[in-house]
């Protein structure tokens, strides 16, 4: 489905605003068929890059170019804007039917009336708007409108699709049922979607690659699995859920794994290097395991350590468990491990991970 | 009480007869008006929308000139406009003081700020990325212009409403550039003060109705299409 | 569907109207434009009285000419025409009827009618003016027992001899209290007066006109120096380019000919019983109210 074929690409990009540099990025692509995520936290640049990459946006320097033809402002843009399609946090809806939102891009485009009746409908229908064609925009629930624009943005059959934080405003049950309808739509369509978000959760479920960004710049790029378990810094280590980073040096090394000594403990990592090296150990919550028996219980694990629960903290579908083992672990674990385990604040309880579940950053 | 009665029966004799004068006041006061409604609709809402799009060094100060431009007295514009208009003035050669095309002209100087400046926050209080999401959509500069009067209709109805409204009931400047000549400069407004001085109080109340209920009708006309468009 | 049809007609509709106002509003202008336009300054008791209404359609039929009459104070009206804005002065305020024409601002001016001005005031009379002989005499019995004035105040024929009067009486009223300015024109002063209890003076013919509604009786008249005198005055061309002279110099023909000296002799007789103007074409200003 995605060729490694880059359906847009961006060189020495430049964005300024009131003489403010906000972005800066070297060089950038968009795969095609791909689903991107820009994530990072408010004011990283994710929607001022969505805005650049649909040419909404004046660029100070730099190149963007579209299957390998450049994109220039002013004369020929419109070519460019025809190719693509932008859906925003706000549903943005026209005063009129939920029909006459879906029909606006083509109408704008000058498709001429039949084939748009034939286009709306089958979009309606795809996104599930059908019954609610004759339905007047003002009059629709969050959910309901943000398909609406959903099917506005697919109608015109766009080659590339922005989406800005587009299930932000919606309530969870909406927001899983429009995410798996969007996921289902663009495989359908084999349509490239570069999407910005906050919420890695999101990012994680719809996305084939991601890019972690900070003050205007893409600090990683990469698969989303690669990313969240191998952080490229302490950034975005702690952006993608890293909940333990600890500080250290490595004290042994042998046959592809490392001993680290950090403040009040020793952790077995895998990865080569020099004894004396100072790294960063990051530790994901989810490959933690905690028991209450004999360590011998986790033989399978290099890393097991005693320790006290410091807190145990619900967090909805999960509980998240900070532990003091000499060093501050925290570990995520479910609702029915707390119960079997009796795990309470102050108690003992044995933590451990894999050697493989440790991911080192050279500093 | 008797002269308001005597007042209103006249009005009713005036409306029924058909009386040709009267008739001829009110068309040429719907002419006119209409005409400087019309004209600062163009200047208006183009000026209006293009300064609320545009970013450029001074926005506000020219924001701040509009807003005030909203408020501007007829007497000065019928002051500076006569001025402009007399035979020895800068535009005497155009001939047209004391003329329905200097009403025009001096009404249309009154309402297109009021029309520009209506036009202005209309455009402005669009949500911020809507003109985003239209460009995004493959919309030519234009066509986002069009579609953003097109959400922006309701407020920019009132526009049109505040502007006919401020002219047609404007007496300064009409007879100050018109001259309130029988038959051809008279509008509502000047043979309503006219009569007064005269002393008719009975025809310049018949005639103060007619004003009130031709502003009456024109702004529930606009008041309907206005409440058809907002959704129940 | 019904209901945005409805909608789209409405709004064309409206459209329609705008176009079809700026079409009628540029016909309008442009139709007695192809005529020679005349611009008449004259003094609001002229076309506060009717007058004019009868006379500019004969003058226009048999000319030709397109009036514009400007009715503001004769003040107003003689500025104008020292600025050329306007070609033929109907006024009634004689000194400064003569102070224009020495300052070559006109080529000729001649006496049309007159009739008279009156002081007017509440029927209890306080200042009791009613026995005292003369015009003067009555200002200066007004401003002794310290009565409300009001006058017009707008630099009109009226408000000139006005003052005339009131330098006769010796008196200066300006700084008064009891002495106000409406700066508005004889009906509505006439109006003021009225409401206010006030004497003022004012010409018979917008009395006449007003009389039912104000309440307020004649108490002093027949003075000489009460006499209003109306004068033509034709702009001078020379001084400035677009006078229209020949239409000035008809529209002063017409108004001192002898058909026309008819018609304002009779004006006003049917509705108020008596005439408001007495025609004067050539008789000197000197022989009347003698």
């Amino acid at each position: 489905m995605i060729n490694a074929v880059s359906i847009l690409e961006i060189r020495d990009l430049e964005v300024r605003r009131g003489g403010v540099r906000v972005l800066d990025i070297p060089g950038f692509e968009v795969l095609d068929g791909e689903f991107l995520s820009l994530i990072g936290p408010n004011g990283a640049g994710k929607s001022t890059l969505l805005l650049v990459l649909a040419c909404l946006l004046p660029r100070y320097r730099g190149s963007l170019s579209f299957r390998g033809a450049s994109v220039m402002e002013g004369n020929g843009l419109m070519g460019y804007r025809r190719k693509i399609s932008m859906v925003f946090q706000e549903p943005l809806l026209f005063d009129g039917t939920v029909e006459s939102n879906v029909a606006s891009g083509l109408r704008l485009h000058g498709v001429n009336r039949s084939n748009i009746g034939r286009i709306v409908g089958e979009c309606m229908e795809r996104f599930g708007i059908g019954n609610l064609k004759g339905r007047h925009a003002r009059k629709l629930s969050g959910g309901e409108a943000q398909r609406t624009s959903l099917a506005r943005a697919f109608a015109v059959g766009p080659e590339v699709i922005f989406l800005d934080e587009p299930f932000s405003s919606l309530d969870p049950p909406t927001r899983e049922g429009l995410m798996e309808d969007l996921q289902r739509i663009l495989r359908e369509t084999k349509t490239t979607a570069v999407m910005a978000t906050h919420d890695r959760v999101e990012a994680l479920r719809l996305s084939s690659r991601m890019a972690i960004m900070k003050d205007g710049r893409i600090v990683q790029i990469g698969d989303p699995g690669d990313v969240m378990n191998r952080p490229q810094d302490e950034f975005v280590a702690s952006f993608v859920g890293v909940e333990t980073v600890l500080s250290g040096k490595i004290v042994g090394s042998g046959a592809g794994t490392v001993t680290v000594q950090v403040p009040g403990g020793k952790i077995e990592s895998v990865g080569v290097g020099q004894v004396g090296d100072p790294v960063l150990c990051c530790i994901r919550p989810e490959l933690v395991t905690l028991s209450t028996g004999s360590p011998t219980e986790s033989a399978s694990a290099r890393n097991v350590l005693p320790g006290r629960i410091v807190k145990v903290i619900p967090m909805g579908l999960f509980y998240k468990v900070n532990i003091d083992c000499g060093f501050p672990l925290t570990a995520y674990v479910t609702a029915s491990s707390v119960e079997n385990l009796t795990l309470a604040e102050g108690s003992a309880v044995c933590s451990s991970f894999k050697a493989t579940a440790v991911h080192l950053i050279r500093k | 009480m008797d002269l308001i009665l005597e007042g209103i029966k006249q009005a009713i004799s005036l409306l029924f007869t058909l009386d040709p004068e009267v008739l001829g006041i009110t068309w040429l006061s719907l002419a006119v008006s209409g005409a400087a409604t019309g004209i600062s609709l163009i200047f208006g809402m183009s000026v209006g929308t293009t300064v609320a799009l545009t970013e450029f060094p001074g926005k506000r100060f020219v924001i701040s000139l509009i807003n005030t431009g909203m408020g501007l007295p007829p007497v000065v514009v019928g002051l500076f406009v006569s001025i402009f208009l007399w035979r020895n003035g800068p535009l005497g050669f155009m001939e047209i003081l004391y003329t329905p095309t200097a009403i025009v002209l001096a009404q249309a100087i009154i309402a297109t700020p009021i029309v520009m400046g209506i036009t202005l926050a209309a455009i402005q209080h669009l949500p911020r990325n809507l003109r985003l999401q239209i460009l995004a959509l493959g919309a030519t500069r234009l066509q986002m212009v069009w579609m953003l009067m097109k959400e922006a209709k309701l407020p920019l109805l009132a526009a049109v409403m505040a502007g006919f409204g401020g002219v047609i009931s404007e007496v300064g400047a009409s007879i100050m550039v018109g001259g309130n000549i029988k038959g051809y400069t008279r509008v509502l407004t000047t043979a309503t003060v006219m009569e007064t001085g005269k002393g008719n109080f009975d025809i310049a109340i018949a005639l103060g109705i007619i004003l009130l209920l031709l502003a009456f009708a024109i702004n529930s006309l606009l008041t309907a299409i206005q409440q058809q468009q907002r959704p129940r | 569907m019904m209901k945005r049809s409805y909608v789209r007609t409405a709004v064309l509709a409206v459209f329609l109207t705008l176009v079809l106002a700026v079409g009628m509003a540029a016909n309008a202008s442009a139709a007695p434009g192809k005529m020679k336009n005349l611009i008449l300054a004259t003094t609001t008791s002229t076309q506060d009285s009717g007058l004019l209404d009868v006379l500019i359609p004969i003058f226009e039929k048999k000319t030709g000419y397109f009036v514009k009459t400007i009715a503001v104070g004769s003040g107003q009206a003689m500025a104008m025409g020292a600025k050329g804005e306007a070609d033929v002065l109907l006024v009634h305020s004689p000194a400064a009827e003569k102070a224009f024409m020495a300052q070559g601002n006109g080529t000729a001016r001649t006496l049309v009618m007159h009739n008279d001005f009156i002081v007017v005031g509440p029927p209890a009379d306080p200042a009791t003016i009613k026995m005292t002989k003369g015009a003067t005499a009555a200002f200066k019995n007004i401003a002794l027992s310290k009565s409300l004035f009001m006058s017009r105040g707008d630099n009109s024929g009226t408000h000139a001899k006005e003052k005339g009067i009131w330098k006769a009486a010796g008196i200066n009223p300006e700084k008064e209290k009891w002495y106000q300015q409406t700066g508005l024109g004889m009906g509505q002063t006439l109006n003021v007066a009225a409401e206010k209890k006030a004497y003022t003076l004012a010409d018979r013919g917008t009395y006449l006109a007003l009389k039912k509604n104000l309440g307020m009786d004649i108490l002093n008249q027949g003075d000489a120096i009460l006499l209003n005198v109306y004068s033509v005055i034709p702009v001078n061309p020379t001084k400035f380019k677009k006078i229209n002279a020949d239409g000035a110099k008809a529209f002063a023909d017409f108004i001192l000919s002898k058909d026309t000296q008819k018609i304002i002799g009779k004006f006003g007789v049917e509705k108020f019983g008596s005439p408001l103007f007495f025609p004067d074409a050539g008789k000197k200003e000197e022989s009347l109210g003698k």
